[in-house]
């Protein structure tokens, strides 16, 4: 980092000496500091989940939410700038049902990955515009089958099995890996994924969270669903199971 | 259940009565095509409106609202969308029916029909009609006004769908056909003592 | 009889969609008049919109034309962004927004056919104003009101190729012989996992209907094998 504060990280159009865009890397940054944000692709659906930070105990439960769906069949989770994420779900949004008006059939996750990464980087190419403070995760059900995409501040998007952004993402990845991904189902995953969540985070050091959660399956019909747990830790696992098993 | 083309009966197999969300059912005669764009409209909104996930949703009293303004907004366009729609649901154990012009023009009923319907069948309902009707009465009126409109609207088939909406949720039929009557004894023999007549 | 040689080019038709187990067979006739000439009488009405979809055309030669130029300019392009082939729906639903955006300055109806690896072979009819109905089978064109009453006989689920190629070529056939407005030879396309490919059959290798003669090369075939040189007696 011998190159910062010499002016070049003051500017997305302009590179450093050494080649890098700075001010993407500060985007980043804003990320890395976001309440951890998990996606998982089980054998039958995708599982999304967010660590969502709560600034001040007089917010009303349930408000600033994190998961948003951008079409029937996909949902995008957000870690970062809140704000920031909100327009990129907006753009997800209107991409998906333009397609749709056009070509008559939902959107391919992939194209819809692709289109929103197309968005997020064009905000890095001009200078009277800022790089997103915030990366997405997106989940989508489509004739392909069930597909996960993580697009970061740059612009870049990958697919995954598995993935996580934020704070904690070192540990949940780890706590990932350990998944049998391709035999769990979404119902098997969503109580992974909340134990992840619950499992990073430090009470004793972080603010308080509440846990959000969404999947796409085929119990959902393949389209994209909020799904409500009790969220207290030493509640989660009776609750997990009991709620599960009343859910259908 | 038929799709005219002049006076050939081209496509005896197209659904007029659609869902709309949960709590609405839309029936239309007219254009098949503008029915199909009503309903794009329709699911756009519908999608827009879901994905706020705020527990809210439209009911049968939006949804015709909604299109009263769409019908009444193109043909100020002077490009009316040709059709004439009837809009009904249940929702918060509150009934609606209404309908919708192609120009915009709307009112509540407690029965309601487009084209041949308010001349054959609305006489029909207004005798018949009444408030506490069961499932089984309400088909049975149905059925008996759709077999007038069969015998006597020209780009009728035999082919209909009924949908029931309650505050459980939308079923709406199979297609079916009704049996039809022709024993009365003057249809034998009816220019008999009248030659040249019809 | 004025032939109305500038009237403007129409294909006065006869169309042909039908589903298979497996695929589609699309048929047509080649007759394209302006006023009552025949201005083209080997034409292709069978349009390639890409590899695995083809339209039949009907109505205005010009309008029609234009049309499938943009589906399949617009198909191409989705091609490549999807790096995978469009599906029959996708291009049933370009022609269905551009014939009903457009449906003031078009008179063209048009039948879309196809196979894509997710619904199979697929039938789309797209008439007039735009409406678009997914069918087993549809017809269209002038011809195909001669041809109604023989389809609700004559179709049946489940053919196999043969049987809905045949059943296409006798259609096709019976329309030329009562429409004026369809004539010529008839062409096919057949779509299904492997594939399209073309068929086509000569106006002399048609069959004949009702009040149609065998072909002869000359009267004087006639004289030479009949035995009556005698002149009739009036």
């Amino acid at each position: 980092m011998s190159s910062i504060g010499t002016g070049y990280d003051l500017s997305v159009t302009t590179f450093s000496p050494d080649g890098r865009v700075f001010q993407i890397e500060y985007a980043a940054k804003a990320v890395d500091n976001s309440g951890t944000v998990v996606g998982i692709k089980c054998k039958d659906g995708i599982v999304l989940g967010v660590e969502k930070l709560i600034p001040s105990k007089m917010l009303l439960a349930g408000s600033n939410r994190r998961i948003h769906s951008v079409h029937k069949h996909a949902g995008m989770a957000v870690a970062g700038l809140a704000a920031d994420g909100r327009q990129i779900v907006a753009r997800a949004k209107s991409e998906a049902t333009n397609y749709e008006r056009i070509y008559g059939e939902p959107i391919p996750v992939k194209e819809l990955a692709d289109r929103v990464a197309s968005y997020v980087h064009l905000c890095t190419l001009y200078w009277w515009l800022r790089p997103f403070g915030c990366g997405v995760i997106l989940g989508g059900y489509d004739r392909d089958g069930p597909q996960l995409y993580m697009i970061e501040p740059s612009g870049v998007s990958y697919r995954y099995f598995g993935t996580a952004i934020g704070k904690g993402r070192q540990a949940a990845k780890t706590e990932i890996e350990k998944l049998k991904l391709s035999d769990m189902t979404c119902k098997q995953g969503i109580i992974e994924v909340a134990k992840i969540i619950y499992g990073i985070h430090d009470e004793a050091k972080d603010k308080a969270f509440e846990l959000e959660l969404s999947w796409i399956c085929e119990d959902s019909n393949r389209q994209h669903q909020k799904v409500i747990f009790k969220h207290n830790k030493t509640l989660l696992i009776l609750f997990v199971w009991k709620e599960i098993n009343t859910l259908f | 259940m038929a799709g005219s083309y002049g006076s050939t009966l081209r496509y005896k197999n197209v659904e007029r009565i659609k869902s709309i969300g949960k709590h609405t059912l839309l029936g239309a005669s007219g254009e098949v095509s503008d029915f199909q764009e009503i309903l794009r409209y329709l699911d756009e909104l519908i999608i827009y409106d879901d994905m706020w996930d705020d527990g809210n949703s439209l009911g049968p009293k939006e949804v015709h609202n909604y299109l009263t303004r769409v019908m009444y907004n193109r043909r100020n366009k002077f490009d009316p969308l040709f059709n004439s729609l009837v809009v009904g649901g249940v929702k918060n154990g509150q009934k609606y029916l209404g309908m919708v012009g192609m120009i915009g023009t709307h009112y509540e009923d407690n029965h309601v029909a487009t084209g041949f319907g308010n001349h054959l069948a609305r006489p029909l309902m207004r005798a018949e009609w009444h408030e506490d009707m069961s499932f089984e009465e309400a088909v049975k009126l149905l059925e008996k006004c759709l077999l007038v409109l069969l015998y006597r609207d020209r780009s009728a088939i035999n082919k209909f769908q009924i949908a029931k909406i309650t505050e459980v949720g939308v079923t709406i039929s199979e297609p079916y056909a009704l049996k039809t009557f022709w024993g009365f004894l003057a249809f034998q023999n009816p220019t008999k003592g009248a030659e040249g007549s019809w | 009889m004025d032939p109305d040689l500038s009237a403007p080019h129409s294909m006065g038709t006869t169309i042909i969609g039908v589903t298979y187990d497996g695929g589609v067979v699309l048929g047509a006739d080649s007759r394209t008049s302006t006023g009552m000439y025949v201005a083209n009488r080997a034409s292709d009405k069978i349009t390639q919109l890409t590899d695995n979809v083809y339209v039949c055309r009907s109505g205005s030669a010009a309008d029609s034309q234009i049309l499938s130029d943009y589906v399949r300019y617009f198909l191409n392009q989705h091609t490549i962004q999807l790096g995978q082939p469009a599906t029959v729906k996708v291009a049933a639903n370009l022609v269905r927004l551009f014939s009903y955006q457009n449906k003031n300055m078009l008179q063209t109806g048009l039948i879309i056919g196809g196979w894509d690896k997710y619904e199979g072979g697929q039938i789309y009819s797209v008439p007039l104003g735009g409406t678009v109905l997914k069918q087993p089978f549809t017809i269209g064109g002038s011809g195909s009101s001669y041809l109604y009453g023989f389809f609700d006989q004559a179709w049946k689920d489940g053919m196999s190729k043969d049987e809905a190629e045949k059943l296409v070529v006798k259609a096709v056939s019976l329309a030329i012989a009562r429409d004026g407005a369809s004539g010529g030879v008839v062409r096919t396309v057949t779509i299904n996992a492997e594939g399209a490919t073309r068929n086509f059959y000569s106006g002399d290798s048609l069959p004949l209907w009702h009040e149609e003669l065998e072909p002869r090369n000359s009267l004087l075939d006639i004289l030479v094998s009949g035995a009556s040189p005698e002149p009739m007696s009036i």
